[in-house]
Order: structure tokens, then C-alpha cells, then sequence
């Protein structure tokens, strides 16, 4: 019994991590006035340069890098599109969204033999775990804990990007670029720099996201292994009041009931059609969203690009 | 008194052109100002002195022509460059970043540290020194939105001196404070002469030139018109110089007969959007045949006031009767059919659809009805033709149905909406702030507009925050202080002391 | 002589700057930066071009699967539009696309009815249930403040696995396979269905080649559907009241709201409709293409596809037309790059990103158009 509450919750941890990496994308971007609605495309390229990376060159660390690099390429052009063309920032957000698979898949049929799968990593070249041996082998702690290095990390980052933003000067800068650009540049703050500044490292968040999926949670890259989740990150942000913490919360939650699928389907304890539980997540976020989120108020500049006046 | 120093020209801008596309907002404009000088921008909405004072401070680079500041040739890319020679300027729309504190927003940009962090402690001890040394008293932990508009205005003024500023630019300074906030701005701006700053005022408003400045350099149409000493000078003078041609402020009327009672609000109580009494037991009466001017700083109550006359906001307590009949709570829909009319405070937010053309604005409110539409389906046709009437008979500007709301001048915009208000022939016209950003004849129109309901013996409701406009235009003025109607007066007795204290809630005859 | 330049010029500008130009310059960079990519990796991008290009048109068969691809395509592509003009911005189209091929299997199933009727019965009921499911979103939003983008997300997900559902129960799996039973022949609008595989049929076709060429893919009723459904969207938003007040809604509702129209229940009107019209594409695709639903691995992409599609096409509703044909040409000709060349196919993928980003960026071509402009001018 015991066991099994360690694997749920194993297993959420997992699969939040992901989730986690990008949602702290969003909240950067979103916070410097830039959405983000191309997390998406974002992240499967993400999980297919760090698979490919992964299995060419055999270390996760390069992987996960070039991943994060790949990521933050494409944010880049949405960078340039919604902050120097102040273009509609979905809609550059939906291009990404094609960009993303489609170089991710593209590039995958000249490597991999036309296959828009990639080959599996081996064991060195997967994500460690940091933690592996610390614990007796499938004691309650190690189920929980003996974690890929991208789990801690995703937490760590939390709690990093939780002090950028409200600990320190730039932190300062970016909320007040998110809320009232024109306050930021008559003081002489940069709204296009720090624009620039948070859509790349959203990029390469979600970037990481994806790696943290392809060379973690499995051991390659498939059509339709990101497939929406850069979405659920963007419900994460929004439900978590575009706040570090909160996306935090949310992506656990997201992350529990897909550990609790995942559980329940394995084990079959209950007699429960694994179609309908894995509808469960989507239809608490929306029950949540109506309880108790409300009116949350994003960034107030969200979404408008910056003009001076002209 | 003048604290001017002579011998320091700090700032010289000479032949500023300003070119946006084909439009030139700064026409060959020189500008001098010395040390210790109060010098006032004079010039109606649009005629360049914002632009040109934003040229001053890096926003914009002009066209052609050179900016010296203390004499010195300066090349001001941006308002890092500004701050570096010492000018400030403080936004006509505040540069506050409302969920930030007052500290926040003061250091933005130039932050105190320690280490990798920001240091907060210290950033409140220096805004405390900062204004015990000019005398502006705020709160440094205090929330931008959780304090006053006067506040606001010291933080704006504040994150200039912070930064060192010698120049101080203040944009239509006294736009959204009350005379008793007034009288406190000018006592600061004599303070910061006294300790050798320089200031710049941009203002459409003369009386403000006359108590705060020694000069004043006056604007039309992008063009330096004149520079002139204000103490030599007549407001007449400078009136004139501004429009162009001779202007009388007084608004002509006939003697009023005293009509019935047209709406009778009683007891009215109304929460605003946090929930707290924004009207707070309020009762009035307004009869046809009249102007009753709502006199009242803003946020006491006059926009929940209006929304709820209007079926936009819930009544918690309390009834309107239109006409004898109860309207409280009754739809926006139904209200229009009780023949109440608003032009709304906010024309660009409540009163047009920016994106829908002329002629599809002018149907807002009855594009549901014959000859509009019928079962359902809208007739082109017959809206294009209404509009086409409309815009001879009140002359908007250009005359084209088919142009997009937004493509219209501010003035022309407030036609279109009363255009459209005033056809419903309504018992009952409010009108919110109805000349907020137009120019002198815009105004002059709306006036006019305004009286001509009244003597067709039409009750009129004139809500505005600018005191001349309401001595001017209303037979009588009632005012509004937190949520409730404190004193009545009739608008041959009005003067601006008087009401300005009943504005602050001092009542009527200083109860 | 002065004057005659200036009204050139100003023509020239018209043309230059309206959105039409704008959208055939983004497809014409789309088509660059795809050739680019092409011959990067290695690939002769004009004889890819030419190879998907023979691929749509060389054959009446090959021009009928455009068409059939990009039907669907065009009416997803209406309700992301019809969202989009009315304020809202609905990403849900695919979750609607799906509860509108579910039920028109269901009730193409499980109800018996004569012919023309049970078509009918089956899109409305399609339509009704999608327009529902879109609803949902909207009552949230006007209810709760519940964005529509989080929502619709939500949604899709739940409708995905909805289907999946239902698809395995037994009373519609159909044995032994991972998709539903077929709808029953009276709810097919597949043209001439049965009588292509008659003997008359064989025989006359027989003597017309491209018509027999043409009819070979499962040429269907929804092309003409869909383009009535476009025509009645445009009708709606510019011609009648609700158009009227929606459109107010989407372009400013505070003040829609002064003028007597009900905000909330506009936005719930706005997302039935939606739903509804991305439901008729579903429950067309079934009734003329897939006569089954199947359980779904992941999103098929008709919504999200829709959403480029709208944008490409201007959101309006006659524009929805052309860039749903683009797309369906793009999506049908564009694998067959694969086999001869070897070229991934995903490069029409990286094409239509290409598009819209461009589409985004107005400004930029704006931007280009007046530095030559400056630089005639300087030249003179």
C-alpha cells in the first residue's frame, strides 16, 4: 500500500517535470508582456534536438543543452515577430507551433532514415538519477525520490525564477516591462531587450521541457510524444496566476493525475475505463479554473506589443 | 518672487521639426528656458507641445533642429540620456506601475542593490529623505493603486528628483486634481524653483499659466505662435493667441422656465468594483428645462453614478424614477426607452466601437429597430442614409458613413455620439465629461449642443471634473463628495472657492 | 503631369498595403523559405515543387482529394473565423470537430431514416451537440471569466478521450478493430456511392475517364456545404442583427454593452456557433469520407489546422475558402514529395508556419515597402 502511494506520487514527479520546465517558460515570457502560445512548437523541438543530440554524442548534459539552444532559436523568431514587428502574439505563437514539429519531424526523416522516430538512447547517454543507490532498491523513499537530475533541477528552478522575479533588479524590471512598458522606457528600461530577454529564456525552458520528456521520461523522440503538453503548461501559467509557485502547484496537479492514470491503468484496481481517467485531469482543471481561480489577472500589458506613440 | 537666473540658458532647442509620416507636429520650434524659470507651454489638444517636450526628453528624435541643455550641444537618443543631463517628466497619463509600491516604482531603473538583490530597505529610507527635502509626503510602501491621484502625481514628480533632475517637465499637471491639490502643486513647483530647478508646465489652461509661470511659449498647429512674459499678458491675449481668433468662454443662454421634475434619484446607493459604496445614500432631483451641473473631484462617486443611471451598474438601494416611473435596475435598453441618453465619461471605451464604421456607430442603440433592420436583418441602405443626415446636421467631419470610428479626430468622434444621443430625443441627456480632450471649438460645439436640449426644454445632466465648465454652462450645481450630494447651489451664485471647498467635503457655507 | 504621379502613386499604394497583398506575399515567402529548406538539405526544390504541383492537378482524381482535403479544413477554418471576429479565440475547434464526427456516428448508426432526411437529421444533430460542446466554453468564459483558450485546451482533451471512449464500447466498436461501425447508407452524401460500383455506373464511367478518375476518391456533398456555410457566416456577421452585435461584442464590448446588448449571452452565441460550425465539419467527414469515427492516439489537427487556415484566409469567410483549397493541396500533394525524392513531407509543415508567421508580421512589409519608397524618392 505504502509502495503504491510512492509510486503515484514517483510518477506525478516525473511526469511534472516537463510540464514544469516549460510552464516556467510561460510565466517569464507572459510576465514580460510576450504570450507565449508557441510553448507547444517549443517544446517538441526541445525533445527531438535532445534525443537526436542525445544519441549522436551519448551525454544527457550536451542533449539537454542543445535542446534548451534549439528551443530558444524559435522563440527567437517569435521574439522578433511580436516584439520588433509587434506582430499578434498568438498568432506568431501558432507558427511556432507548426515550425516546431514540423523542422522537429523534418530533420528526423534525413536522420533516422525517413523515420520521424528517433532511435533510443542508450543508458549513458539517458538523464541520471542523481540519487540512484541512496536508498534501499524499492524501498517507499527510493520510489519517490530516485528521481532523473531533470525532476530536481525543475525545482530548483522554481524557486531560482521565483527570486529573479520578485528578488531582484531585473526581476523588478521585467514585472514592470509586463505591466506598464511606456513606466519602463521613460525610466530608460529597455522594453525590447527585456522582451527579447524573456521569450528566449521561455524558449529554452520549454526547450528543456521537451528534453526532460525525450531523454527522462522515455528514451526518444516520437510524433506524438509532446503532443499538447505545451498547452497543459500554458493552462499551468494561467491557472497559477502567472506566478513561479503557483504554474508550480498547477503542473503537480497536472502531473498527479496523470501519475494516478497511469497507476490505476497498470494496476487495474479499479474497474474504470482508462479512457475516462485520463479525461479526469482536463475536466478537474476546468472544475478547478470555475471553483477557485476566478478572475486572475494577468500581466496588465500581456499580449500588447509596444509602440512609442508612433 | 522670480527666481530666474539670466546668465543660465539650460535649456535651448532650436528649429525642432518633428515629422511623423506625412504629418509634422513640431513645425521649426525654438524654445528657451532659464534657470530657476517657470515657463508654461500653452497650445490646444494636438497642437504639439506634448510632442515636442517628449523630443526634450529622448522619447522622440526630431526631424531636424538641435537641443542644447545648459548650453551644451546634446543629442538625446533616449531617456537614459535625458536623466544623465538632469530633465524629468512627469507623464500627463501617469508612468506608475499600479501593483508596484510607491519605493518600487521610484527606484525602477535605477535600483539599490545588495549583492544580486534588490535592496528595499534602503530604497524607502532614500524616497523618505527625498521628500522630506522637497516636502512631498508619501508613502513609500504604500500601492500605486491604493493611493490618491495627488499622490500619484508627487510619486511621478519624486522618480524625477531621484534621478537627479534639474528640469522638471510636467504634462498637463493639474488635469485630474482638485483645486485644494492645485493650490498644493503650486506651492511644490514654488519650492522646487526656490532650491534652483527648472520647470516646464504643458497646459491648455490659462488660469494655471497665470498662477504658476513666468513664461510662456505658445503652440497652434505645430508653430511657435509667440513667446511672452505671463505677467504682461492678458488671459484674453493668450487665448486668442492659442485658438487663432478671438474666443469667448462664456457660454450664451437664454433665461430657463422652470420645468417639472424630470429624474428623480432617491436614496441611491451603488458599489463599485471592489466593492465599497462608490454611492453612498445619494438623492437628487433634475428638472427638464435645465442644466444641472455635477460639480466633484473625480472618484467620488460620479462614474458608478452614472453607470447605474445608465442600467450598467446594479442599484443596491435606493430607486430612480424617470418621469414618474421607476427605472432602477432596468436594462441599458430599457432606460433608452424611458428616454434617458448618456455620452458616456469614455468615449473610445463606452461610446464608440472604435473598429465599426461611422454609420454602424450611429445605430448602437437602435440597430434592432425599423427601419434599421427588420426580423432580424440588417438594411444598409437605410443606415447609410440616417448617417449621411446625421453627419449635415451636425456637421462631422469627413464626411464619409464608411469611415472606421477611430480614423475621426477626438472632436468629431463626441459629434458623432451626440449626434446619435441627441436624435433619440431624449427627456433626459447626460452628459459625462463630455469635452475631456477637444479643442476649443469641439468644446464650444458641445456647449452649445448641450444648451440648445435644455431650451427645447429638455432636461440636461452635465457631469465633469472641470469646475469652469460646470460654473459655465449649468443653471445650477450640485456636489458630489463621497458618494454623496453635499450642497446645491444655484449657478449665479457659484464661485470656485466656495465649491472647491464642497468639493473636499468641506459643505455648503463651511458646515 | 505632378498630379498624374501623385494618383498613381496612390493607387499603387492601395494595392501595396491592402491585406490581400499582404497574404499573397506571406504565401509566396512561404513558398521560399519551404524551397530554402529543400535545398539545404540536399533536395532540387523546383523539382519538388513541380512534383507536388503535378500531384494536385494532373489528374481529376488527384484535384477531387484536394478538395476533399481541404473540405473539412474550410469550415474549421469558419469557426475559428467566426470566434475571431466576434472577439474570441477559439483553439477548441479541434474538441468540436470530434463531438460533431461522434454523434454524426451515432445517429448515422444507430438511427434508421429515409434518404435525404437522415442526412439532415445527422448534421443537425452534429452541429447541435458541437455547437454545445463550443458553448460550454463560452458559458465559462461569461460566467466565470474562465479565458476561452484554457478552456477550449481543456476540452479538446476531454473530447478526445470522449470519443476514445465510446469508439471501444461494445455497442459501436466494431469487432476485432479500433473504430466504430459504419454509418448506415441512407446518412452517406458520398456522390453516386453506390452507383460508381453498378454496372450502369462502371459501363458510363468507363466512357468518361476523368469523371470515372474523378469519382475514384470519395468525392462528397461537403465542398458545396462548405462553401454554403461560408456564404451563411459572412451573411450572419455583415447582414443581420446578431452579426451586428457580435461583431460590437468582439470589437469593444464595454461599449456594446452601453448600447443594450447583452455581453454574456453574445459570447455563448458566439461559441455555439463556433462549436456548431466546427461539429458540420466533423459530421461531414464522416457522412462523405470516413463513414466511422476511430479511437484517436493523439489530436488529428483539423482544428488547430483551422486556425492557420483562418488566419491565412484574412478571417473572413470568403478568404476561408481559398486558404482551406491552399492547404488542402499543400496537405495532399505535399507527401508525395516523399517517395521519389525522399524529401520529408513535413516541409509543407515548416511552409504554413512560414505563412503565418509572415502574415503576423504586416508591419515588416510595410516597413520594406517604405525604404523603397524613401529610396525613390532620394533616387529622384
Amino acid at each position: 500500500m505504502l509502495n503504491d502511494i510512492g509510486f503515484i506520487i514517483g510518477t506525478s514527479l516525473m511526469y511534472a517535470a516537463p510540464l514544469l520546465f516549460t510552464a516556467l517558460g510561460g510565466v517569464i515570457s507572459e510576465n514580460s508582456g510576450v504570450v507565449n502560445i508557441g510553448l507547444e512548437g517549443m517544446m517538441t523541438i526541445g525533445a527531438f534536438i535532445g534525443a537526436a543530440v542525445g544519441y549522436y554524442v551519448g551525454n544527457p548534459w550536451i542533449a539537454f543543452i542543445a535542446a534548451g539552444l534549439a528551443g530558444g532559436i524559435f522563440a527567437l523568431l517569435h521574439a522578433i515577430a511580436s516584439v520588433t514587428f509587434h506582430a499578434d502574439q498568438v498568432v506568431s505563437g501558432i507558427a511556432i507551433n507548426f515550425l516546431g514539429p514540423g523542422v522537429a519531424l523534418f530533420i528526423s526523416r534525413l536522420l533516422f532514415n525517413g523515420s520521424t522516430m528517433t532511435k533510443s538512447l542508450s543508458f549513458s547517454a539517458k538523464m541520471p538519477r542523481p540519487l540512484n543507490g541512496l536508498f534501499r532498491s524499492n524501498s517507499f523513499s527510493d520510489i519517490i525520490f530516485n528521481q532523473y537530475a531533470t525532476v530536481y533541477l525543475a525545482f530548483i528552478l522554481v524557486f531560482v525564477m521565483w527570486y529573479t522575479l520578485y528578488k531582484t533588479k531585473l526581476g523588478l524590471r521585467i514585472r514592470a516591462v509586463g505591466e506598464h512598458p511606456a513606466s519602463a522606457d521613460t525610466l530608460g528600461v529597455s522594453v525590447t531587450k527585456i522582451r527579447y530577454f524573456g521569450v528566449i529564456l521561455s524558449g529554452i525552458l520549454a526547450g528543456f521541457g521537451g528534453a526532460a520528456m525525450s531523454i527522462a521520461v522515455v528514451s526518444n523522440f516520437r510524433p506524438t510524444l509532446i503532443s499538447g503538453q505545451g498547452f497543459i503548461a500554458l493552462a499551468a501559467v494561467i491557472f497559477g496566476k502567472w506566478k513561479p509557485q503557483g504554474a508550480m502547484w498547477a503542473c503537480l496537479l497536472f502531473g498527479a493525475a496523470q501519475g494516478l492514470t497511469v497507476y490505476l491503468g497498470g494496476a487495474g484496481v479499479i474497474n474504470i475505463s482508462s479512457q475516462l481517467l485520463a479525461m479526469l485531469p482536463y475536466v478537474l482543471t476546468l472544475v478547478v479554473l470555475v471553483g477557485f481561480v476566478g478572475k486572475s489577472v494577468a500581466p496588465a500589458a500581456s499580449g500588447e506589443a509596444y509602440e512609442k506613440g508612433e | 518672487m522670480s527666481n530666474i537666473d539670466f546668465n543660465h540658458k539650460v535649456v535651448e532647442m532650436k528649429n525642432i521639426t518633428k515629422k511623423f509620416g506625412d504629418f509634422t507636429a513640431n513645425d521649426n520650434i525654438n524654445l528657451t528656458v532659464h534657470k530657476g524659470e517657470v515657463h508654461a507651454l500653452l497650445g490646444e489638444n494636438g497642437a504639439g507641445k506634448t510632442t515636442l517636450m517628449n523630443v526634450l526628453y529622448g522619447l522622440y528624435q526630431p526631424t531636424s533642429g538641435e537641443i542644447y541643455i545648459r548650453e551644451e550641444k546634446t543629442s538625446i537618443e533616449d531617456p537614459n540620456v535625458a536623466i544623465k543631463k538632469g530633465i524629468g517628466m512627469v507623464h500627463q497619463h501617469f508612468m506608475l506601475v499600479q501593483p508596484f509600491t510607491v519605493a518600487e516604482n521610484i527606484i525602477l531603473g535605477m535600483e539599490t542593490t545588495r549583492g544580486i538583490s534588490l535592496d528595499m530597505k534602503k530604497a524607502v529610507e532614500d524616497v523618505k529623505k527625498l521628500s522630506d527635502k522637497y516636502g512631498l509626503y508619501v508613502d513609500p510602501n504604500a500601492k500605486i493603486q491604493d493611493i490618491s491621484v495627488g499622490m500619484q502625481q508627487r510619486v511621478e514628480i519624486l522618480k524625477a528628483l531621484y534621478r537627479g533632475a534639474e528640469i522638471l517637465i510636467l504634462d498637463e499637471p493639474t488635469a485630474v486634481l482638485t483645486p485644494q491639490e492645485i493650490e498644493d502643486l503650486i506651492e511644490i513647483i514654488r519650492s522646487l524653483t526656490e532650491q534652483g530647478k527648472t520647470i516646464i508646465i504643458i497646459t491648455h489652461k490659462l488660469k494655471e499659466i497665470k498662477m504658476t509661470s513666468n513664461y510662456c511659449t505658445i503652440i497652434r498647429r505645430g508653430k511657435r505662435i509667440d513667446t511672452v512674459k505671463v505677467s504682461e499678458t492678458s488671459e484674453d491675449d493668450l487665448a486668442s493667441k492659442m485658438v487663432g481668433r478671438e474666443v469667448n468662454f462664456k457660454v450664451v443662454k437664454k433665461e430657463r422656465e422652470k420645468g417639472n421634475t424630470s429624474i428623480k434619484i432617491d436614496n441611491l446607493v451603488v458599489k463599485d468594483n471592489r466593492g465599497i459604496n462608490a454611492v453612498d445614500g445619494l438623492s437628487l432631483e433634475i428638472n427638464s428645462g435645465e442644466i444641472l451641473g455635477l460639480a466633484g473631484i473625480d472618484g467620488n462617486g460620479q462614474s458608478e453614478l452614472i453607470e447605474a443611471l445608465n442600467g450598467l451598474r446594479y442599484v443596491d438601494s435606493g430607486k430612480i424614477f424617470m418621469n414618474g416611473k421607476d427605472i432602477t435596475n432596468k436594462s441599458p435598453k430599457e432606460v433608452l426607452d424611458n428616454n434617458v441618453a448618456v455620452i458616456p465619461e469614455d468615449r473610445q471605451k463606452r461610446g464608440l466601437v472604435l473598429d465599426f464604421s461611422m454609420a454602424e456607430n450611429m445605430i448602437l442603440e437602435n440597430y434592432h429597430k425599423e427601419p434599421f433592420s427588420k426580423r432580424g436583418i440588417l438594411s444598409y441602405n437605410n443606415i447609410e442614409n440616417f448617417a449621411k443626415d446625421l453627419i449635415k446636421r451636425f456637421d462631422v467631419r469627413p464626411e464619409n458613413e464608411k469611415i472606421k470610428a477611430k480614423a475621426l479626430s477626438g472632436g468629431n468622434q463626441q459629434k458623432v455620439i451626440i449626434a446619435r444621443e441627441v436624435t433619440n430625443d431624449p427627456d433626459l441627456l447626460i452628459a459625462s465629461q463630455p469635452t475631456r480632450g477637444l479643442d476649443v471649438g469641439a468644446i464650444e460645439y458641445v456647449h452649445n449642443a448641450l444648451v440648445e436640449q435644455r431650451d427645447k426644454g429638455k432636461a440636461v445632466f452635465l457631469v465633469s471634473l472641470e469646475l469652469d465648465e460646470i460654473m459655465n454652462v449649468s443653471d445650477r450645481i450640485a456636489v458630489i463628495y463621497e458618494g454623496k450630494i453635499v450642497g446645491i447651489i444655484d449657478a449665479k451664485d457659484a464661485d470656485e472657492k466656495t465649491l472647491g471647498l464642497m468639493m473636499a467635503g468641506g459643505g455648503k457655507d463651511g458646515e | 503631369m505632378e498630379n498624374n504621379r501623385g494618383n498613381k502613386y496612390s493607387i499603387r499604394q492601395r494595392i501595396l498595403s491592402s491585406k490581400l497583398t499582404f497574404t499573397i506575399l506571406s504565401i509566396i515567402m512561404g513558398l521560399l523559405v519551404g524551397a530554402i529548406v529543400l535545398l539545404i538539405a540536399g533536395f532540387n526544390p523546383v523539382q519538388a515543387y513541380r512534383i507536388m504541383i503535378d500531384g494536385v492537378f494532373s489528374r481529376t482524381k488527384y484535384i477531387s482529394y484536394a478538395i476533399i482535403y481541404a473540405t473539412p479544413l474550410i469550415i474549421t477554418g469558419l469557426s475559428v473565423t467566426f470566434a475571431f471576429r466576434t472577439g474570441l479565440f477559439n483553439i477548441g475547434a479541434e474538441g468540436q470537430y470530434i463531438i460533431g464526427a461522434l454523434v454524426a456516428t451515432l445517429i448515422g448508426y444507430f438511427l434508421e431514416l429515409p434518404l435525404v432526411i437522415h442526412v439532415i437529421v445527422v448534421f443537425l444533430f452534429a452541429a447541435i451537440a458541437a455547437g454545445l460542446w463550443g458553448g460550454i466554453a463560452g458559458f465559462l468564459k461569461a460566467k466565470f471569466g474562465v479565458h476561452e483558450v484554457i478552456a477550449t485546451i481543456m476540452l479538446n482533451w476531454i473530447a478526445l478521450y470522449l470519443n476514445n471512449y465510446l469508439v471501444m464500447r461494445p455497442f459501436l466498436r466494431r469487432p476485432e478493430s479500433e473504430s466504430s461501425y459504419d454509418i448506415l447508407d441512407s446518412a452517406s452524401i458520398t456522390i453516386l456511392e453506390k452507383w460508381k460500383y453498378s454496372e450502369t455506373g462502371r459501363e458510363w464511367l468507363s466512357a468518361h475517364p476523368y469523371i470515372k478518375d474523378f469519382l475514384s476518391a470519395p468525392a462528397n456533398l461537403g465542398f458545396i456545404i462548405a462553401i454554403l456555410l461560408a456564404i451563411l457566416v459572412w451573411y450572419i456577421l455583415n447582414r443581420t442583427t446578431l452579426g451586428y452585435e457580435l461583431r460590437a461584442v468582439g470589437f469593444n464590448k464595454d461599449a456594446a454593452e452601453y448600447g443594450g446588448i447583452k455581453v454574456e449571452k453574445s459570447i455563448i452565441t458566439s461559441m455555439m456557433i463556433a462549436g456548431a460550425l466546427a461539429g458540420s465539419a466533423g459530421a461531414l467527414q464522416v457522412m462523405g469520407v470516413t463513414k466511422n469515427v476511430i479511437m484517436l492516439p493523439v489530436m488529428e489537427g483539423y482544428g488547430f489546422d483551422g486556425i492557420a487556415v483562418a488566419l491565412i484566409g484574412g478571417t473572413t469567410a470568403i478568404g476561408n475558402i481559398f486558404s482551406g483549397l491552399l492547404f488542402g493541396a499543400l496537405q495532399y500533394g505535399g507527401p508525395k514529395i516523399q517517395p521519389p525524392l525522399g524529401a520529408p513531407s513535413e516541409v509543407v509543415d515548416i511552409m504554413i508556419g512560414t505563412i503565418v508567421l509572415f502574415i503576423a508580421i504586416p508591419k515588416l512589409f510595410k516597413i520594406i515597402m517604405n525604404a523603397r519608397k524613401r529610396g525613390e524618392k532620394n533616387a529622384k
